[in-house]
């Protein structure tokens, strides 16, 4: 099937499997394997993108549904040559180890920073609530890191967040 | 410092084993055994390969050419005999993954099943004294009278502490792509955490001399023991590679992973422990079993830390393996010392209390002069002072002993302590050193599976060679390079660290070029114990009504000679604390006994920390000067973190709640029950 989509602001007009997922249509169709396929399965985070300005599991999304969105991969956060400020928090406070988890927790971070609304740690369901650790730490948590960098990661979508 | 591949990594830019751009690619799918013991009566492949896009079918029906030197786990196809459920026993190579994956699917493959037995018990009668255990220590060892030593103590504990199978589960799946040359010349991008190592062993599993084999594996998505060796989806994308006559690419899903690419074994370990009225331990024992498969023997050496912490007149350890059939269990971060320390230090914990003493003074108290085991003197040991800064820095000393005594609304809080170890080793590594264009590039095998070994090696070349960080270059994570060990053991940046010392100030001496190799120094250190030490301190909240345990803060402070990179090292120790909040709280894979493998083997069911279990945490360091190691004095970092964190955990728990859980992990339902 012919699908037309946009990622990281280029148009591409592919044929594809109707079997393929986002992910894999990124990784082994388009050469653009900085997303990362954790599990395969919506389980780890590691396959984030933003759909349309949300963070989605590219894993879960299937290339034919995607007819017109547009996509943003770890690729595409920054202009060319630079870095997006949470790609540069990261680096400044050590917030990755493998790196593998590290393009799903960029791309969730910005998804969950343009996010509005309570979270299950949210005491005061009025009113925006402030982004705190521990709310930073509950919209963060379907983004596993196994080297166990999550300190740090806390730490430095805080300080982008400020 | 900043990481130096960080950037490429925050870009989406570092390429790991399944990313790199291939012309012709074919994707490969295996077809895993369905029975836990038995053999393959019959595999029917017409329709798989009637099925659009499918190149060819490898199955044991038509064992392809491999070399009976293999490893058994790696020897696939081989034999029609199934030794554990999940193991490879057919894959499908075909134009794309989905039209692989759906061909492997209509393989049909008749079993002639035969009873299996998968389950480790303390009474097996198949257990047995393996003639040693992992990595080359000693079975079991033995020195003055545990008996005698438990008749004239005190106090005594005495307990059975199990620790379940549990999977190291690196974030990036393991993976290859394979590529033959016209000339038979065999390169594989790998995930790999020592490609000198795998480059021999894949050679040898083919029947190819090493140098026809190249193995590459620059980015590591984390490997924690499991990529230490190369695993069967190496071998198989040679194999592919070979029948399809392109390039093929075998990228295992995280289902696989938990069949063939190791996991911890499960530990059943008796203590037995006696002390004195002052608490001066007077015997100490320490019995394990475990598990490994019918085709590989791995014992894991998880009562060795009990021959290095406390002083005691009569100390015995020893080891005990059953074959199972089962998957070959393997190294998942610190092998021996992590769930022995669960056992030990649980036990310390419960003689504390028999003895009214406060834990860290337990320990304090019987901190040893020499390795108790073998009498050997300590390079350097620092436990006591990791002890002290901790209990200073936790804010231990007013600490109640009175167990289930706070609340803090629905919570109990409580408060646990444990030593670490992790022993101090090397294994020889080659590494060059030459100017090139105006800078200094550095050549070693080393990988960089998310330590930052790169950044260290970095900084270590840039001491040797007293010049700007900046001016050095590394390249590795390529066996085409000068050989190294691998990642692996906490060794890796002692190891290629003084094969980088010494090659950067041959090219001092040389002017151009310098080249080391460190076999030979390494035979002929002077004899001692070399280990690191720390302590760990937790504090949880239980919740009374639903079991569920929160650790609120957690606390580590090592003893790990000098610190290359305090950036790094933070995130090291803090690393392995969490993978031991992982073990201590939730980590568990579930052996299926009806089946054969395992029952949840998958992120949705496994259960590692996620961000939200993380509150405080904390790691800090001891300057430790130590010049019996090597040329940085640094001890090994990568492990010693997991090491105690879920005693630590359990005793808070204890002290939280009364309630002494001595089968990991704690969940909610044995707090409850
Ligand atoms: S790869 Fe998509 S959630 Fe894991
Ligand atoms: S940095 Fe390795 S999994 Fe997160």
């Amino acid at each position: 099937m012919e699908i037309t989509l946009e990622v990281n602001g280029v148009p591409h007009t592919v044929v594809v499997d109707p079997r393929i997922s986002l992910l894999d249509l990124l990784r082994e169709r388009l050469e653009l394997t900085g997303s990362k396929k954790g599990c395969d399965h919506g389980q780890c985070g590691a396959c984030t993108v933003l759909i349309d300005g949300r963070r989605a599991l590219s894993c879960l999304a299937l290339a034919v549904a995607q007819e017109g969105s547009e996509i943003t991969t770890v690729e595409g956060l920054a202009g060319d040559g630079q870095l997006h400020p949470l790609q540069a928090a990261f680096l400044e406070h050590d917030a990755l180890q493998c790196g593998y988890c590290t393009p799903g927790q960029l791309c969730s971070a910005v998804g969950m920073l343009a996010e509005r609304g309570p979270s299950a740690v949210t005491e005061e369901l009025t009113g925006e609530p402030e982004l705190t650790a521990a709310e930073i730490r509950e919209r963060m948590s379907g983004n596993l890191c196994r080297c166990g960098a999550y300190p740090n990661i806390v730490t430095a979508i805080a300080a982008v967040a400020r | 410092m900043i990481r130096i591949e960080g950037r490429d990594k925050v870009t989406g830019r570092a390429t790991y084993a399944a990313e790199y751009p291939v012309k012709r690619l074919a994707y490969c799918y295996p077809v895993q055994a369905e029975i836990a013991h038995g053999r393959v009566a019959g595999i029917d492949t017409t329709t798989a390969l009637a099925m659009p896009g499918v190149l060819t079918v490898l199955s044991c029906m038509e064992p392809p050419e491999l070399s009976p030197e293999a490893d058994p786990e790696l020897a696939l196809f081989q034999r029609r005999e199934v030794a554990y459920r999940g193991q490879f026993v057919a894959a499908v190579v075909a134009d794309s993954y989905d039209n692989a994956r759906a061909a492997a699917g209509a393989v049909r493959v008749a079993y002639e099943p035969a009873s299996h037995d998968v389950r480790l018990r303390a009474d097996h009668p198949g257990l047995y004294k393996p003639e040693k255990v992992n990595p080359d220590l000693p079975t079991d060892t033995e020195k003055g009278q545990v008996a005698a030593g438990l008749a004239a103590a005190e106090v005594t504990v005495e307990a059975t502490y199990t620790t379940p199978a549990t999977h190291n589960n690196p974030m990036e799946p393991h993976a290859t792509v394979a590529l033959w040359s016209g000339a038979g010349d065999l390169t594989l991008f790998d995930a790999s955490q020592g490609v000198t190592y795998a480059r021999n062993i894949v050679a040898q599993a083919l029947g190819l001399r090493p140098e026809r084999v190249r193995v590459v594996s620059r980015h590591v998505g984390g490997g924690f023991g499991s990529k230490g060796t190369p695993r069967p989806n190496a071998v198989l994308a040679a194999l592919a590679a070979r029948a399809a006559g392109r390039p093929v690419k075998v990228a295992l899903t995280r289902h696989q992973m938990y069949d063939v690419t190791g996991y911890r074994t499960p530990t059943i370990q008796r203590i037995r422990l006696g002390a004195d009225a002052e608490g001066r331990i007077t015997a100490l024992e320490h019995e394990v079993a475990e598990q490994s498969s019918t085709l590989v023997e791995f014992a894991e050496q998880t009562a060795s830390p009990t021959r290095i912490m406390y002083a005691t007149p009569s100390l015995r350890t020893a080891h005990r393996l059953v074959r199972l059939d089962v998957a070959t269990p393997s190294w998942m971060r610190a092998p021996g010392e992590c769930p022995g320390m669960f056992a030990l230090e649980s036990a310390m914990d419960e003689l504390a209390v028999a003895a009214g003493l406060d834990p860290v003074e337990l320990r304090v108290r019987n901190d040893p002069d020499a390795e108790p085991a073998s009498g050997l003197p300590f390079s350097s040991r620092n436990l006591v002072a990791c002890l002290r800064e901790g209990a200073r820095r936790f804010g231990w000393q007013d600490r109640d002993p009175a167990p289930g005594a706070r609340r803090d609304g629905r919570r109990l809080v409580g408060t646990g302590v444990a030593s670490s170890t992790y022993p101090a080793r090397r294994l020889p590594s080659q590494a060059s050193a030459s100017i090139e264009n105006g800078g200094y590039v550095v050549r070693i095998a080393a990988a960089d599976i998310g330590t930052g070994a790169r950044t260290a090696l970095t900084r270590i070349a840039a001491t040797a060679l007293d010049v700007d960080p900046d001016l050095v270059r590394i390249e590795l994570g390529d066996s085409d390079l000068p050989h190294a060990s691998l990642a692996g053991g906490s060794m890796g940046t002692a190891s290629w660290g003084t094969a980088v010392t010494l090659a950067c100030q041959d090219l001092l001496r040389d002017g151009k070029h310098g080249f080391a190799d460190t076999t030979e120094i390494l035979r002929t250190l002077p004899n001692l114990a070399r280990h690191a030490f720390g302590a760990q301190f937790a504090e949880v909240r239980v919740d009374a009504d639903t079991g569920e345990v929160r650790i609120s803060r957690m606390l580590g402070v090592f003893a790990a000679g000098h610190i290359v990179d305090a950036t790094l090292a933070r995130s090291q120790f803090i690393g392995g604390m969490i993978m031991g909040i992982g073990m201590a709280l939730m980590e568990q894979t579930v052996t299926d006994l009806e089946f054969g493998g395992f029952t949840n083997r998958d992120l949705a069911q496994y259960h590692v920390p996620v961000n939200a279990d993380i509150e405080r945490i904390d790691a800090v360091w001891l300057d430790e000067e130590d010049d019996e190691l090597n040329p940085m004095g640094a001890k090994g970092i990568g492990e010693i973190g997991i090491v105690g964190t879920a005693a630590a955990v359990a005793n808070a728990v204890y002290h939280a709640t009364g309630r002494r859980i001595r089968d990991l992990p704690i969940t909610p339902a044995k707090l409850l029950l």
